[in-house]
């Protein structure tokens, strides 16, 4: 069954080709003023996106990294109960 | 002996459908409370908003879709006429492909009837340019069927399969409710623009030939343990 | 690949103890100044985010017609990761449109196929900690489907509208005087993206290779 889509499923892909190159109709840009264009009361201070967002990305990691030492934690805590209950009990 | 068993599996559904027109009836009439719900969220002094047809008739026809999907494996489940399907010595790529144009059909029955009533109450053009509101409505409903039909099968012996369905299939089908109220919107303009129907119709037609494929892919192993 | 990790986090930890000074020190882009330095980690982050798709949907495609159990562990290792960084990926991204369009949020083909990845990954995750018995299959279909639906995702909501910088950013870049000094830090914070992606995988897999263990030895205990 694979040896057979597999071809079908490249010539389909080969296909999208031109259904892909036909020209999107024309982005209606909805009367969005670029911000830069404001006048400069009303821009906004850069700085705090950028430091937030690189400071997002380090609390993200750091969370993310805390959660699978949490998560290995808990699953050898459970392994070395099945041990112990293995040899304290059996024999 | 492919196309025989899909055909056999359909006139199944359909011969058990006919008898009570359970799933039909309540599928119809929960599409209708909808709109209904969805009218009355939409309408501003006596008058619903401009484009609220299109994306309201979709909206019906997803939230209607994964009410006939539940159904009808839950009615496979209950009989447990899913595993004697797949003990059958049938390919088992027909089964899919039998229980999808039952939800086809059982689906485009439905918008036989839903598509009258939207375009009635909100004054809406959709039989301007039938032939086109055809095609969209059917690769539409076949795109949404397709992955629908796969993943209501693989969900049947899951545990929170009620809330799982539409969690899993929604995001999955997007392109399609896109290109079908994108679509749909097109053709109720004052002038209907048909080159772009004709675009998101082509967009529609690739997403049913690569997800149709697909899912006859993976049926097969999703469905054995 | 496990040999690998420890290498992996020290070179990955040095670039990205390089790459703010490397930042702070690339030429401002014309248009939007400061801001647009949140680039140097946001396309990388998307970089990742493609890395994890990719290998989720290949993955998951192993397991599901191979039956690999290592693939599977593959697969919710990197679709995990989809969720981590595509999350970084939108949050950074809107912060940095608040500042350059002036809205948090908008309905264009990038970040529509963001937000749909990160849904389609999440309901990975959800489904197989809720699915039940044989949840990794059902996990594994949404895996392949979600790689697949992706470029659809995408056409169809560029062709719908577009607000985000088609690839203007990354044109502007070449023809900004300093361009190539820009070019080059952002694929070193690609490179070192990468590296963390592939030190967060080792490191994710170490659990689910736990996971399995313990399984055995439950069942091994059962006899």
């Amino acid at each position: 069954m694979s040896k057979r889509v597999a071809p079908i499923l490249v010539s389909l892909f080969l296909l999208a080709a031109p259904l892909l190159a036909q020209q999107p109709p024309s982005a209606a840009q909805d009367g969005f003023v670029p911000a830069n264009e404001l006048p400069p009361g009303q821009q906004l201070p850069a700085a705090p996106f950028l430091i937030g967002a690189y400071a997002f990305f380090l609390g993200l990691m750091l969370f993310y990294l805390w959660t699978i030492w949490r998560r290995i934690g808990k699953v050898e805590e459970e392994m070395r109960a099945l041990e112990r209950r293995a040899h304290g009990g059996g024999r | 002996m492919f196309v025989r068993t899909a055909l056999l599996v359909l006139k199944k559904d359909v011969a058990i459908e006919l008898r009570s027109y359970e799933i039909l009836s309540t599928t119809l009439f929960f599409a209708v409370a909808c709109v209904a719900i969805f009218s009355f969220a939409f309408v501003k002094e006596g008058q619903a908003a401009e484009d609220a047809a299109a994306g309201i008739l979709w909206i019906a026809i997803a939230f209607s879709g994964t009410l006939a999907l539940g159904r009808t494996f839950e009615r496979e489940r209950y009989g447990e006429t899913l595993k004697a399907l797949l003990l059958a010595p049938a390919p088992r790529p027909a089964i899919y492909l039998g229980k999808l144009l039952g939800i086809v059909a059982l689906m485009f029955a439905t918008e036989v009837l839903l598509v009258p009533m939207v375009a009635f109450l909100f004054n809406a053009a959709l039989f301007g340019r039938p032939l086109l509101m055809t095609l969209l409505l059917l690769l539409g409903t076949t795109g949404y069927a397709a992955v629908g039909t796969l993943f209501a099968a693989m969900l049947v012996r899951a545990r929170t399969r009620d809330v799982l369905l539409p969690i899993l299939l929604y995001p999955i089908t997007i392109p399609v409710i896109i290109a079908g109220v994108r679509g749909t919107s097109a053709l109720l303009e004052p002038t209907p623009d048909e080159a772009l129907v004709v675009l998101w119709i082509s967009l529609l037609a690739f997403f049913d030939v690569v997800f149709v494929t697909l899912s006859l892919w993976t049926f097969e192993p999703l469905m054995t343990e | 690949m496990k040999a690998l990790f420890v290498p992996l986090v020290v070179v990955a930890a040095a670039m990205f103890v390089y790459a703010p000074i490397a930042i702070a020190n690339a030429p401002y882009e014309s248009t939007m100044l400061l801001v647009q330095k949140v680039f140097y980690f946001h396309f990388p982050a998307w970089i990742a985010v493609t890395a994890g798709l990719v290998t989720c949907g290949v993955a998951s495609a192993v397991y599901l017609f191979k039956g690999s159990a290592r693939a599977d562990r593959i697969g919710a290792a990197s679709a995990e990761l989809v969720v981590i960084f595509a999350l970084f990926g939108i949050v950074s991204g809107s912060l940095w449109a608040r500042k350059a369009w002036g809205v948090w949020w908008q309905w264009d083909a990038r970040l529509t196929m963001a937000f749909l990845l990160e849904l389609i990954f999440c309901g990975y995750l959800l489904v197989r900690k809720f699915g039940g018995p044989g949840a990794e299959k059902l996990a594994a279909a949404m895996g392949i489907f979600g790689a697949a639906t992706a470029p659809f995702v995408y056409k169809s909501v560029d062709w719908w509208r577009t607000v985000h910088p088609k690839t203007s950013v990354m044109t502007s870049l070449t023809s900004t005087p300093g361009g190539t000094i820009m070019w080059g830090v952002v694929w070193f914070c690609a490179g070192a993206f990468l590296l963390l992606y592939v030190a967060l995988l080792i490191a994710r897999m170490r659990l689910q290779d736990l996971r399995a263990q313990i399984d055995q030895l439950y069942l091994a205990a059962e006899d």
